[in-house]
């Protein structure tokens, strides 16, 4: 029998919603498990214990009335702390916003809570996402599970260490540029960036507007279908949410990959990735062929500039977007005898380095005579970025390549050379600019640290990307192995 | 391609409210100049004919102008480092 801490978030709904496990017991587990592993982990930033305990006892009581079991009874989620919930800390990992409570729940949060999940804390990421590593937190570092001594990527370092150390079922993050999905890899667990405009961003804190998109951390990919439903749909409050309802994504699962078309970019992979990525790769697509799917070659002939156009479009954005913390309205305010001085004292204090490095360059990019040699110009790549993807799904159902090029890599080894920690994203980010769907699977492992399948799909269609990553999971093993943590 | 030297930063730190210390200029310089360089791949590729791409979709965003209530302007000033009499305080702008 299986401790209450290993269950998969689609056990754990269905036993509490059946009543032959209580909500309580199982976030009792999950606490207790973080008591013993977070000194070692330090996936969050904030725990809510008490206000966790009190959710589990009340959704037992309704239970225990009759209320009709909800979707995600009793399941424990940790929060990336760049999503809002009423009266509690966010911090975006930025000390600017130390100490900040916002007045409103983000509503991928609301519907969560809203569908009997219990959340237990919010986690450690990149300060305002902005960051692969976790180490631009202006809090901690966090640790890779499979080795302390690694990074367990980023920007929501936190929430995929979180799941991999079985500190919580499942988690969300964002991911603007690789951020669910980079990590997902590193960390050896399953993290979906579903299409842009799925999930409402209302309550996410703004980093990129165009390329922002929350998303599920899980250690299978039928958790991911199943919080997924409750996660996307519409919302008045976010006018770049698509009018669609939410699909019941676990219903998908079962139709396997008979048949399905999965288009490789070969040329693309070509250089940069490691060798034991490399082959880990190729064994991941000799299974979905052997389970039926037929592997086939595209070209992205423009992906090779994605990470140059990701680095202009962001940081503009970005740099639009962070204008609001100027010691104002919220957060860190340096006090200063005139108003110039407080906005700069403010800003130059409360945020780190990587942020202000992305907050020049953006600033630089749309200022007046560069505007559009580089912002211009990278929007017009962005099309061909896109182009080259509708070109591919009219040949293919989904697309594969490995999430990273290499696996977790040491602290500070990326730090000094920036562009060297923007490489590390150089499948992920595609996705981001053409707003498509893409998951990273566990498939295997590298020197014995975790490697990620990515899988893009069209737009809207995450059904297909569950469907192959669950065929994979149905094949293979990768997802049941844990790191070596004893408790 | 123009280059980027501290004097740009500064000025650039300048527009973004940003009071850098000399050497996150010389740092931040060096770095940008990198990033840009690095960046210049795109002006190899042809784009005189590709419209820009700002969004990667655009929803219904129009909607009934309905009124309904906001957040309470004493709820918005709860974060502010300074606030008094439903106002954010900041030094003397003007003269």
């Amino acid at each position: 029998m299986s401790a209450l801490w290993e269950l998969s978030a689609t056990e754990i709904a269905a036993r509490v919603g059946r009543r032959s496990l209580s909500a309580e017991e199982v976030v009792r587990a999950h606490l207790d498990r973080i008591a013993a592993l977070e000194p070692r982990v330090d996936a969050f930033l904030h725990l809510l214990p008490d206000r966790a305990l009190a959710a589990a006892r009340g959704l037992d009581a309704a239970l225990a009335t009759g209320l009709a079991a909800p979707p995600l009874a009793g399941v424990p989620v940790a929060l990336k702390d760049v999503l809002d919930l009423e009266g509690l800390p966010t911090t975006c990992g930025s000390r600017i916003l130390e100490g900040y409570r916002p007045p409103f729940t983000a509503t991928a949060v609301a519907r969560l809570e809203a569908a009997g999940a219990v959340v237990l804390g919010k986690t450690n990421m990149d300060e305002f996402a902005m960051g692969s590593s976790t180490e631009r937190s202006g809090y901690k570092k966090t640790r890779n599970p499979w080795d302390l001594e690694r990074v367990p990527g980023g920007s929501s370092g936190g929430s995929a260490a979180a799941v991999a150390a079985c500190l919580a079922p499942v988690a969300l993050g964002s991911d603007t540029g690789g951020s669910i999905r980079q990590p997902a890899a590193l960390c050896g667990v399953v993290g979906l960036k579903p299409t842009y405009g799925r999930v409402s961003r209302y309550g996410l804190v703004a980093f990129a507007s165009s390329l922002d998109q929350i998303g599920p951390f899980a250690r299978t990919v039928e958790d991911a279908a199943l919080v997924c439903s409750s996660l996307c749909g519409w919302d008045p409050h976010d006018a770049t949410s698509a009018a669609l309802a939410a699909p019941d994504f676990r219903a998908a699962l079962a139709a396997g990959v008979e048949g399905l078309r999965i288009g490789v970019p070969w040329a693309f992979l070509e250089k940069g990735v490691a060798t034991g990525v490399l082959a880990t790769f190729r064994e991941a697509l000799r299974v979905l062929e052997a389970a039926g799917a037929r592997v086939v070659e595209i070209a992205l002939p423009h992906a090779p500039h994605a990470i140059a156009t990701y680095y202009l479009v962001a940081t503009a954005e970005a740099s639009s977007n962070l204008a609001r913390y100027d010691g104002v309205r919220y957060g860190l305010r340096v006090p200063a005898p005139d108003l110039e001085r407080l906005y700069g004292e403010t800003r130059d204090r409360g945020f780190g380095a990587e942020v202000k490095r992305r907050i020049i360059l953006g600033t630089f990019v749309l200022s007046a005579g560069y505007h559009d040699a580089y912002y211009g110009r990278a929007q017009r790549v962005r099309t061909l970025i896109r182009r080259d993807f509708e070109t591919a799904f009219a040949a293919c159902d989904a697309v594969a390549t490995p999430t990273t090029p290499t696996t977790a890599f040491r602290f500070g080894e990326k730090t000094e050379d920036p562009l060297e920690m923007y490489l590390a994203d150089v499948f992920t980010v595609p996705a981001n600019l053409a707003g498509i769907p893409g998951a990273s699977i566990p498939c295997g492992f590298a020197g014995g640290l975790p490697v990620g399948l990515q899988i893009l799909g069209r737009p809207f269609d995450e059904e297909t990307i569950l469907r192959v990553g669950h065929a994979y999971q149905q094949a293979t093993d990768h997802h049941r192995h844990r790191p070596p943590l004893a408790a | 391609m123009a280059r980027v030297t501290v004097e740009t930063v500064d000025q650039i730190a300048r527009l973004a409210h940003l009071s850098l210390t000399p050497e996150e200029s010389i740092t931040f310089a060096r770095q940008l100049d990198e990033i840009l360089a690095y960046a210049d791949s795109l002006q190899a590729l042809d784009t005189a004919r590709v419209p820009p791409m700002s969004h990667a979709w655009t929803s219904e965003v129009f909607r009934e102008d309905e009124p309904r209530e906001g957040l309470p302007g004493h709820r918005a000033l709860e974060a502010a480092p300074d606030a008094s009499d439903g106002l954010f305080r900041v030094p003397r702008v003007i003269g």
